[in-house]
């Protein structure tokens, strides 16, 4: 199992449990980020803060607005209202690529592996800045080659950490679908994150590769990075997560140690409705 | 019944110039269609812009052939711009009505009376070839067992069969390249692409472009072959024939175009000739008039086409392990 650390790391060791609360080195701050869909609110964030160089999990009842504040984040839809920065660079209104490019960058909840693509070609195209992307050089493969030859050898490398590299000239269709959720998690890396967001990486995983997929998003942290992840399995967030966010009805409701939030009454009736099933919050996902 | 004269009528046809005007259309839909998974039903309207950039520059404007050939390639990148830069953004379907739509209206505009002045409106224009012809290099034509040709017809698919290579080398390179490599991955799922800090709508319109401009080619050695521009040509199913021959070829495959080109021609031609001589013979029941012979010729061509997708669906150079992951 991986660790399991009851109290949080050190940079949050002071941070009160409370929701909207500021970290020491937020590498994320989210303010007033509103989305609604017609009557319906989705994501009516207030403030939050994301500190680096942990594991932060989000998580919330179905219909919180976990995948719509992601998609909002990392510029797949737009919001009504707020702004969000990251490393301090502003990024309201930046086109999603843009946001990939600048070290923020997400997987989805449904797998997008690339199919009629081989494992290696999807590995490849997460690098960013190749000059063969440009349509003027593409032709004259001298110039790009040697910089294919480098992105090749950093894609072997994470290919071999997550066991896909004999794999590498299949199709990504013929992956089973655990195997997918690795190769995206490891596409993602190509590009180079500083924040990774994770949408739901567990979902639909046999409880095998569960473990094996909890010891990579455990290595991302231990190698610099910072994550968030989206998660239903409550002993995934229990085992792996420094911090967790409680979203619900779009408002973010709670935040803190793992071990804090078990016990918030606010997320137990959140989930419930009522705080007598606190035992069945506790026992089941 | 002479099949041996049909077949060898069909052979012609198989590398005549509307296969290679057609293996041209079809090369610029690979591009969009096989590579990007752009549905452009609107191929012709590149055509149209082809030919009559052509056409409009030098029998409206007296400019030179070669000036022409620079005013069409102009008028097809222009068309992708307009074309794309509204739809691209947008769910692939509009896209799809949005360019059959508009080779539609292009077709109708320089067919109608007030545009007479510029495009010659219902009665096209002529003439539009005379300095390609005056700059024919070859003392005959062409004589290879049943591929004769005379030696203007030579001369004109000469060029149009070197541009098809051309363009066939130069689309093979680039979907070497790790520019293609982003375009397949748009193909397979854009928000992937994007995810991955790819600019989406820039590759789109880059591939729209690309393909557009190949396939106006086909329109402008359509106007030279021919000398003359007529608006009844560019019709929607021309769009329809060169899906069928990219599909036939097998699409996203790099020889597939011209393959797909040659053999549907030959299949069509043959029919045609086919049809026509049963008849002249009798053999045909009598609801058979003169009259139904194109159709008649058209429905056996279709059941010919969907035999070979029925019995090789990923067409005659595509990867079968990549259809299979289609589902």
């Amino acid at each position: 199992m991986p660790d399991t650390s009851p109290m949080p790391p050190g940079p949050l060791a002071d941070v009160a449990h409370e929701p909207c609360v500021a970290k020491p080195d937020p590498i994320l701050v989210a303010d007033e980020v509103r989305r609604s869909f017609g009557g319906l609110t989705a994501v009516d964030v207030d403030h939050l803060e994301v500190q680096r160089g942990v594991i932060t999990a989000v998580i919330g009842p179905n219909g919180a607005g976990k995948t719509t504040f992601f998609n909002l984040l990392t510029g797949f839809d737009s919001p009504d209202h707020g702004s969000w920065s990251f490393n301090g660079v502003d990024l309201t209104g930046q086109a999603s690529h843009h946001i990939a490019r600048k070290g923020l960058v997400r997987t989805f909840q449904l797998t997008k592996a690339l199919s009629r693509l081989t494992v290696m070609d999807n590995m490849k195209l997460g690098a960013v800045d190749q000059r063969g992307e440009r349509l003027l050089n593409a032709v004259f493969s001298a110039l790009w080659r040697d910089q294919e030859r480098e992105i090749e050898g950093r894609a072997t490398e994470i290919l071999e950490r997550f066991q896909l590299l004999d794999k590498q000239d299949d199709y990504a269709g013929e992956l089973s679908g655990g195997q997918r959720k690795l190769l995206e998690m490891a596409r993602a890396l190509m590009v180079g994150p500083e924040l990774i967001l994770l949408d739901e990486p567990m979902a639909g995983v046999n409880p095998a590769l569960v473990q094996s997929l909890l010891r990579h998003v455990t290595q991302l942290r231990d190698d610099g990075m910072s994550v968030i992840f989206v998660e239903h399995d409550m002993d995934v967030v229990m085992n792996i997560s420094d911090w967790v966010a409680v979203l619900a009805e779009g408002r973010v409701i709670a935040e803190g140690p793992p071990a804090s939030i078990l016990s918030n009454p606010d997320v137990i009736s959140a989930y419930l409705g009522s705080d007598e099933g606190a035992d069945g919050f506790l026992d089941g996902e | 019944m002479d099949l041996i004269s049909v077949a060898e009528t069909a052979l012609r046809s198989a590398f005549g110039p509307q296969a290679a005007f057609y293996a041209l259309l079809a090369i610029g839909l690979n591009v969009h269609y096989g590579y990007t998974g752009l549905l452009n039903f609107g191929q012709v309207g590149f055509m149209l812009v082809g030919a009559y950039g052509v056409g409009i520059s030098v029998a409206t404007f007296g400019l030179s052939l070669w000036a022409g050939v620079g005013v069409a390639i102009v008028f097809a990148i222009a068309l992708a711009l307009l074309l794309g830069a509204p739809t691209l953004r947008l769910r692939s379907d509009y896209f799809a009505i949005t360019t059959i739509a508009i080779a539609e209206v292009l077709r109708l505009l320089v067919r109608s009376s007030p545009a007479t002045d510029l495009t010659g409106g219902p009665f096209g224009l002529q003439s539009v070839a005379v300095e390609f012809y005056a700059v024919n290099p070859l003392p005959a034509g062409l004589s290879l067992g049943p591929l004769t040709y005379p030696v203007a017809v030579t001369w004109s698919l000469l060029v149009t069969w070197t541009l098809v290579v051309l363009a066939t080398v130069l689309v093979a390179l680039l979907m070497k390249s790790p520019w293609g490599r982003v375009l397949r991955a748009i193909r397979e799922d854009e928000d992937a692409a994007r995810s991955l800090g790819k600019n989406v709508f820039s590759y789109k319109m880059q591939s729209l472009v690309l393909g557009g401009v190949i396939g106006s080619l086909g329109g402008v050695m359509y106007a030279i072959a021919g000398s003359t521009v007529n608006a009844d040509i560019f019709r929607p199913q021309v769009t329809f024939y060169a899906y069928a021959i990219l599909i036939l070829g097998g699409a996203a495959s790099r020889l597939g175009p011209i393959v797909g080109a040659v053999i549907f021609w030959f299949l069509f031609s043959f029919v045609q000739g086919f049809v026509r001589q049963a008849q002249s013979a009798d053999l045909l029941p009598d609801f058979f008039s003169s009259g139904a012979i194109g159709g008649a010729a058209l429905t056996l061509t279709g059941i010919g086409l969907m035999l070979l997708v029925v019995f090789r669906p990923q067409g005659i150079f595509g990867n079968k392990r990549e259809l299979a992951l289609d589902a």
